[in-house]
């Protein structure tokens, strides 16, 4: 509206709002048929953007994610090699040691200058370690989430849209599924395929998926009956398209919160696995891996060794956490995070 | 629908998924690499003949469909058969450590509806108050803490520095009171992220509730607020709780594999984890497949007792 001005004009009655000009811009505003699809959905994104930032617990998250990728991107230098030439694609060292590295400092050593953390039982530099071991962290929660939602994105959208037997198929196998929990799954299946980092990957986007292809079914069977989706189809639309352009992304946004949510999930899963020896090789710079003998090392007093890998990973997931419950006011400001937080 | 037609219907439901339970269950051991019969030899060489009397005795060399049709016939009537590493019979090792996770399971439980409710409560009356802000970071750090580091950190303080618990359980039955006092550290490390979750489900059930006409009714007529909040708003609530039971079921299995591990608990958490460092596959096939049975079954008795408590849900699939 106008801004209200102090009027000189005494003694007159005055009707704000109904000038000719402003009703003009206004209508412009809310036209329903503007089909410029692209400007608006600019504005919906810029939409869901300001009320994320104005939530401060959110932002916080979203800084403490951004700082943690920065560091274990810097952690150490990037370099891919390949039929004998290395590329270095990223020169830089924060962490002051090889993670790899013996015997740097004495063993079991408590926080010092020289090693800020302190020193594990091989006498490596836990403040190197954790800050390289981001990278396995990070990455197999990225790498898993995105598989995973490749596979339930596409599998949930198909069964809610074309329901009958397609449905009832997808869905007695995510019931069935659903039937072992999360970690029970991941380790049933790491069993089978043997250890490693791809395999790891492997066995939490397997578990992963479920939830996701669950909750998109549900809300396709809300928005296909809406109506621009009956319009779309009378009008001749393959029903590939339809899915796709129309029904998806109308019904992708709880899919997001839960992926997002999900990524510490599988952060927290992928620790667990480390932590009981069926995850990464116990000698990696896994966050999880490093606290494998922890029990023994905090038997012998060195509280070090199993403190600060612990709380680099409550530091991520606590931060996606918050991102996530952001996330989710600002895609639906009615909803709550945590019904949805089913894996 | 009558509650008869509706019990009905589940349980027909159930049947294909505990069909594909089974399935999944017994395909376990068959896409593992290496061969089974490797395993009940030790990875030795063996004489053909001895290797073709031991493939019949396991039923290895029937067509694949028909050794699982008889491992199913087996499963039901309770014969796990026996570990080719240990020697053991499976089932009585099963229910030998059964009775240790259903107790850790079980309290933790308890303990997670009694923080649970009653933060929840206090975070819905106190709604944008600091005590439902600090409820919220409070639920957020409990989901956000990885259970095993908990744990450590629990025996390190409360064990180690200050010395009030053992680091091992004690050599005692397990309903002793040693025992018992040993379980108080594993308990409060598996009841809390399931706290929190039921804290903030419990939170936003009732700020649901709390919009409805019957408080303004009970509110008009001059009813104190406490037995508003606690007789009225709280009972209709409490049907949330309900609903979570069963994905806390499998929260808390998760959380015991990885917190036996932490306190040495002899339960199936730790069976499992140990039968896949031995390679024992018929223990990990049996414990998988008991978890899944129960989880199934689980929540076939969360469903029936919500449609007991709201009739509404019988109509709504």
């Amino acid at each position: 509206m106008t801004e209200h001005q102090p009027t000189t004009e005494r003694g007159r009655i005055r009707i704000e709002g109904f000038e000719e000009a402003v009703d003009e811009t206004d209508r412009d505003g809310v036209d329903v048929w503007d089909d410029d699809r692209r400007s608006e959905r600019r504005g919906r994104l810029e939409d869901v953007w300001r009320r994320f930032r104005s939530n401060r617990s959110a932002m916080v998250g979203l800084g403490v994610v951004a700082g943690l990728v920065f560091l274990t991107v810097f952690a150490r230098p990037l370099e891919f090699s390949t039929m004998g030439y290395t590329i270095t694609v990223q020169p830089f060292s924060l962490a002051p040691h090889d993670p790899s590295e013996m015997y740097v400092g004495p063993a079991n050593a408590g926080p010092s200058l020289a090693h800020p953390f302190g020193t594990d039982w091989a006498g490596r530099d836990q403040f190197s370690r954790v800050l390289a071991g981001g990278r396995f962290s990070l990455s197999i929660g990225a790498i898993a989430v995105a598989l995973a939602l490749l596979v339930g994105i596409p599998l949930g959208a198909i069964a809610g849209y074309a329901g009958g037997w397609v449905d009832e198929l997808v869905m007695r196998l995510v019931d069935t599924l659903y039937a072992f929990p999360f970690l029970v799954l991941a380790i049933a299946i790491v069993a089978v395929l043997g250890q490693g980092y791809w395999n790891l990957v492997a066995a939490l986007a397997l578990t992963g998926w479920i939830g996701y292809a669950r909750l998109l079914r549900g809300e396709v069977l809300a928005v296909k009956e809406r109506e621009y989706v009956t319009a779309a189809t009378a009008l001749g639309v393959p029903d590939r398209t339809v899915v796709f352009r129309h029904v998806v992304p109308n019904a992708i946004a709880p899919v997001i919160v839960q992926a997002t949510l999900n990524v510490g999930t599988v952060v927290l899963s992928a620790a667990a696995l480390g932590f009981l020896g069926l995850g990464l090789d116990p000698s990696t710079a896994e966050w999880g891996a490093m606290l494998s003998r922890g029990r023994d090392s905090l038997v012998h007093g060195h509280w070090h060794v199993t403190v600060f890998p612990g709380l680099a990973i409550f530091l991520f997931v606590m931060a996606i956490n918050l991102v996530g419950d952001g996330l989710n006011d600002a895609l639906d400001p009615q909803g709550e995070t945590v019904e949805r937080r089913r894996r | 629908m009558s509650l008869a037609n509706y019990v009905l219907r589940r349980v027909v439901v159930t049947i294909p998924v505990l069909l594909g339970v089974t399935a999944i269950t017994f395909s376990l051991l068959h896409v593992a690499p290496g061969d089974p019969i490797d395993v009940v030899t030790g990875f030795q060489n063996v004489d053909d003949d001895v290797e073709a009397s031991l493939r019949a005795e396991y039923g290895l060399d029937r067509p694949v469909w028909e050794q699982y049709l008889v491992w199913v016939a087996d499963v039901l009537t309770l014969e796990f058969g026996e570990s080719p590493v240990t020697g053991r019979d499976v089932g009585a090792t099963i229910a030998e450590r059964l009775p240790y996770t259903l107790l850790l399971g079980g309290s933790a439980w308890l303990l997670s509806l009694l923080i649970g409710i009653p933060a929840g409560v206090v975070a819905a009356v106190k709604r944008g108050e600091p005590a439902d802000e600090v409820s919220r970071i409070a639920a957020l750090a409990g989901i956000a803490t990885p259970n095993f580091w908990l744990g450590l950190v629990l025996l390190l303080v409360f064990g180690v520095h200050l010395g009030w618990f053992r680091v091992i359980p004690p050599d005692a039955p397990l309903l002793s009171l040693e025992m018992l006092w040993f379980m108080l550290l594993p308990t409060i490390t598996l009841g809390t992220a399931s706290a929190a979750l039921v804290m903030r489900l419990l939170r936003s059930s009732m700020l649901r509730e709390l919009n409805e006409g019957y408080v303004r009714t009970a509110r008009a007529k001059g009813l104190r607020e406490r037995t508003v909040i606690w007789k009225h708003v709280l009972r209709n609530s409490l049907i949330a709780v309900v609903t979570v039971a069963g994905l806390q079921i499998t929260l808390l299995v998760d959380g015991a594999v990885v917190v036996e591990q932490v306190f040495s608990w002899p339960g199936m958490g730790r069976l499992l984890v140990d039968a896949i460092g031995r390679r024992d596959f018929p223990v990990v096939q049996a414990s998988v497949l008991l978890i899944g049975v129960t989880v199934v079954v689980a929540n076939l008795l969360v469903d029936i007792t919500y449609s007991y408590l709201d009739p509404r849900i019988r109509y709504d699939r």
